[in-house]
C-alpha cells in the first residue's frame, strides 16, 4: 500500500510549523505499519496532547486523541479489553515524562503489549516554548528567561528501570533507522518504547541558536552514536541510538488470559 | 419468581448489579469507602471472562475504562472524594466524546482526605460541575440495597441509551451497611445493549451524527469503521473542528441530550404524599431516617410525606415542583450543607418554605435529628 493511503488526507494540510520533525517520525511510522503489512482496521492508534499528538488525527486508523499525559492509560484500556489490536502511542516529551510520568512509568511496569513512541523535541510547542523535563540546563525558554535550571533525565535509562522490555532511540536525521526500530517495537511483544529525537526549530532552535531545521536534523547525526560505539567511551556527552533493551518477558494480556482460566476452574 | 436472596453490603450489590448488567470491564484504585467493589470485581470478573485492572490512580482508571468502552465493552470504575475529584478531567473527556460509561462515587466526608471512613453526601454539586465547561449530567442514587441494584442497572442502561458517563452517587452508609438483596432471575430486568451502526465497511460512517430520534450508533475499535475521537469540539467525523457552528452545534447537542429528557430520567419514590403538609425531600442514606420519621408521624396522624429522589442530575425540577407545591414546608434531609436544597429552592415558587435538617459531622442523621427540625417548622419550639 502507498503511503498516502495510510493517511487521511481530507484533513491536510497538517497543523505543524515548517522544518518540523514529527513529519519526519510519521514517515518513519507510516514506513514500519507498511513494511508489516498491517491491517489498518488492527491499528489503533491514541495520543495525548501537544503537537506530536496530533499525528493519531492525520492517520488512517482507529484514532483516539485523549487527554495531556494520560494516552497510555487510555491505550491500557483498548488493549487489555482487545488484545489483538496493536495499539501504538506517539506523545511528546512533556506529555510523556512530565504531566504523563506515571502513566509512562507504571505501562512500562505493567509491560502490557503497546508501543509508545517518544518525539522528543525537549520544549512545549503547542504553547509557544516552554522548557520541559528534557530540555536540561543552560537551555532558553519562554519559562527560562535566565536560562533553565531543571536537571532532564534519560528516556532510554528510565524506561528500562521502570522495566520496559524494548527499549530503543534513535532520531530524525536517522529516519531509516528510526522506521526500522518502530517496526521491531511494534513486533514485539510486551511494553516498547522507542525515543526519536526531532527538531522544533521554531520554538528551541530559535530561542538556542541551533539554525533552521536543516542545521538541527545534521547536529542530531553529529551528536549521537551507534549503541556501544568506541567513540561513546571518549565522549561520554554523545547520545547513543540504537536497541537498549530487548528482552522477553511475561506479558500484561496474556498473563490476565491465564487469571481467567484460573478463575473459570473455580 | 428469583429465589436468590443473599445478605450483603450496599457495595456488593452494586457488582451484582454491574455484573446482571453485562459488566466485562473494571478498571480501578483502592479507596475507603468503595474498595469493596474493586476487591469483588477482581474475583468476579475472571469467572465471567471480563478483565479487572487496577490502575496505578485514579485518573488513570477512568481513563482505562473509556478506552475499553470504545472497543465495545461494558465498563465501570469506583472511587470515592478524592478520586472523584481526580476522575474530573476524564469525565468530561467521556462527555465530550461521548463513551458509554459508569462511575461510582461512595460518598465519604470532604474536601481533601476528609473523613474515609464516614458517610457524607457532599459531592452531589462535584458531580453536577466538577469538570469545566458547560455540560450535562447523569447522576443516580439509592438508600437501599435493592435500590442500589436498581440504580446501577439504570446507570448502565442510561450510559448506553445516551452515549454518556453515567455516576452512581452512593454514600458511606448504604456502601458499607448490610441488608437483604433479592437477586433477579436472567432477563428479570430490562437491559440496554449498544446501539452500533447498521452503516456498511466501506462506506461513510459519522461517528458524530446523531439519527433522527437523536441516537448516536457506535463502532467499535477494531471494527471496519475507522474514525478519530477527541477531547477537542469535532465535527460528525470526529475531526476538530474550530468553527463556530459545529462548536454551537456540538455543546447544545451535549447539554440538550440530557436537559431535554430531564423528566424522562427522573427516578423517584414517593410516600404518602397526598394530603401531606409537609414534604420531606431527601435521597440516599438520609431518605432511610426521613421514612422512618414520616411512617412515625402518620401513625399518629400527622400529615407528612417523603419524596425520594433517585435521580440528582439532572434535576427532576419538574416533579420536585408538582410534588411539593401543597406543602406548608418542605424539608430537605441530606448529609452536607443543603446542596440538594438550593435545587428544591430553585424550583419552587415559594423558596421561603424550604427547609434543612441536615448533618456534616461523619455522623449518619437520625430519626431524633429530623424531628428536632420538625418541632422547628411546627412551632413548637427548640
Amino acid at each position: 500500500m502507498a503511503l498516502k493511503d495510510y493517511l487521511r488526507q481530507r484533513f491536510f494540510p497538517h497543523m505543524w510549523c515548517p522544518g518540523c520533525g514529527h513529519g519526519t517520525v510519521l514517515n518513519s511510522l507510516l514506513r514500519a505499519v507498511e513494511q508489516l503489512g498491517l491491517s489498518k482496521n488492527e491499528i489503533v492508534m491514541a495520543s495525548g496532547i501537544g503537537c506530536s499528538s496530533r499525528i493519531s488525527g492525520y492517520v488512517d486508523f482507529h484514532t483516539l486523541h485523549t487527554l495531556h499525559g494520560r494516552a497510555l492509560a487510555f491505550a491500557t484500556g483498548v488493549k487489555l479489553s482487545q488484545p489483538e489490536l496493536n495499539v501504538i502511542v506517539p506523545m511528546g516529551d512533556g506529555d510523556a515524562l512530565a504531566i504523563g510520568g506515571n502513566h509512562f512509568i507504571h505501562a512500562c511496569r505493567r509491560n502490557i503489549d503497546i508501543t509508545a513512541i517518544v518525539m522528543n523535541n525537549r520544549i512545549y510547542g503547542m504553547t509557544g516554548g516552554q522548557f520541559s523535563p528534557m530540555s536540561g540546563v543552560g537551555i532558553n525558554a519562554t519559562t527560562a528567561p535566565f536560562q533553565n535550571i531543571d536537571r532532564d533525565f534519560d528516556v532510554v535509562k528510565m524506561a528500562t528501570a521502570a522495566g520496559a522490555t524494548f527499549v530503543a532511540r534513535s532520531t530524525t536525521y536517522h529516519a531509516q533507522q528510526a522506521a526500522d526500530l518502530i517496526k521491531q517495537a511494534i513486533l514485539h511483544e510486551g511494553f516498547s518504547v522507542v525515543e526519536i529525537l526531532s527538531q522544533c526549530p521554531t520554538h528551541f532552535g530559535r530561542k538556542n541558536k541551533q539554525g533552521a531545521a536543516a542545521d538541527m536534523m545534521e547536529r542530531y547525526k553529529d551528536i549521537t552514536v551507534p549503541v556501544g560505539s568506541k567513540k561513546k567511551a571518549e565522549n561520554p556527552d554523545l547520545i547513543e541510538r540504537g536497541i537498549f533493551v530487548q528482552e522477553e518477558a511475561p506479558e500484561y494480556c496474556r498473563e490476565y488470559d491465564k487469571i481467567i482460566a484460573k478463575a473459570m476452574k473455580g | 419468581m428469583s429465589t436468590q436472596v443473599k445478605f450483603v453490603q450496599g457495595n456488593e450489590a452494586c457488582v451484582e448489579a454491574a455484573l446482571y448488567a453485562g459488566l466485562d470491564f473494571f478498571a480501578g484504585y483502592p479507596i475507603t469507602p468503595s474498595t469493596e467493589i474493586a476487591e469483588l470485581l477482581s474475583r468476579r470478573l475472571p469467572m465471567a471472562g471480563g478483565k479487572f485492572i487496577q490502575m496505578e490512580d485514579e485518573l488513570a482508571s477512568i481513563c482505562a475504562i473509556i478506552g475499553a468502552s470504545l472497543t465495545g465493552h461494558k465498563v465501570m470504575t469506583a472511587t470515592s472524594g478524592p478520586g472523584f475529584s481526580l476522575m474530573q478531567e476524564a469525565l468530561g473527556y467521556a462527555i465530550m466524546a461521548e463513551i458509554p460509561c459508569v462511575i461510582v462515587d461512595v460518598q465519604r466526608g470532604g474536601p481533601s482526605t476528609g473523613i474515609p471512613t464516614h458517610g457524607s453526601q457532599g459531592d452531589i454539586m462535584q458531580a453536577r460541575w466538577g469538570t469545566h465547561g458547560d455540560h450535562a449530567i447523569i447522576a443516580l442514587t439509592a438508600s437501599n440495597h435493592q435500590d442500589v441494584f436498581a440504580m446501577t442497572i439504570e446507570a448502565f442502561n442510561m450510559a448506553e441509551t445516551y452515549r454518556t458517563p453515567v455516576i452512581l452517587l452512593f454514600d458511606e452508609i448504604v456502601g458499607h451497611m448490610r441488608e437483604k438483596l433479592v437477586l433477579p432471575e436472567p432477563g428479570e430486568m430490562p437491559l440496554v445493549e449498544r446501539l452500533r451502526t447498521s452503516v456498511q465497511g466501506g462506506v461513510n460512517y459519522h461517528p458524530y451524527l446523531p439519527r433522527e430520534d437523536g441516537r448516536l450508533p457506535m463502532s467499535d475499535f477494531g471494527g471496519v469503521h475507522r474514525y478519530n475521537v477527541t477531547g477537542l469540539y469535532h465535527d460528525m467525523w470526529g475531526f476538530p473542528s474550530a468553527d463556530p457552528g459545529v462548536a454551537h452545534g456540538l455543546i447544545r447537542h451535549l447539554v440538550d441530550k440530557i436537559e431535554n429528557r430531564t423528566n424522562q430520567l427522573a427516578r423517584y419514590k414517593e410516600y404518602f404524599l397526598e394530603d401531606a403538609e409537609i414534604v420531606m425531600v431527601s435521597y440516599g442514606s438520609a431518605a432511610r431516617s426521613a421514612l422512618h420519621v414520616v411512617k412515625n408521624r402518620r401513625n399518629r396522624g400527622e400529615r407528612l410525606g417523603l419524596l425520594e429522589l433517585q435521580t440528582l442530575w439532572p434535576f427532576p425540577r419538574d416533579i420536585v415542583r408538582e410534588k411539593c407545591a401543597q406543602a406548608e414546608a418542605v424539608l430537605v434531609v441530606e448529609l452536607n450543607m443543603g446542596q440538594v436544597m438550593q435545587e428544591v429552592k430553585k424550583a419552587l415558587d415559594h423558596p421561603e418554605k424550604v427547609f434543612l435538617a441536615n448533618r456534616i459531622d461523619g455522623v449518619f442523621i437520625t430519626p431524633t435529628d429530623i424531628r428536632k427540625i420538625l418541632r422547628l417548622i411546627q412551632g413548637k419550639g427548640v
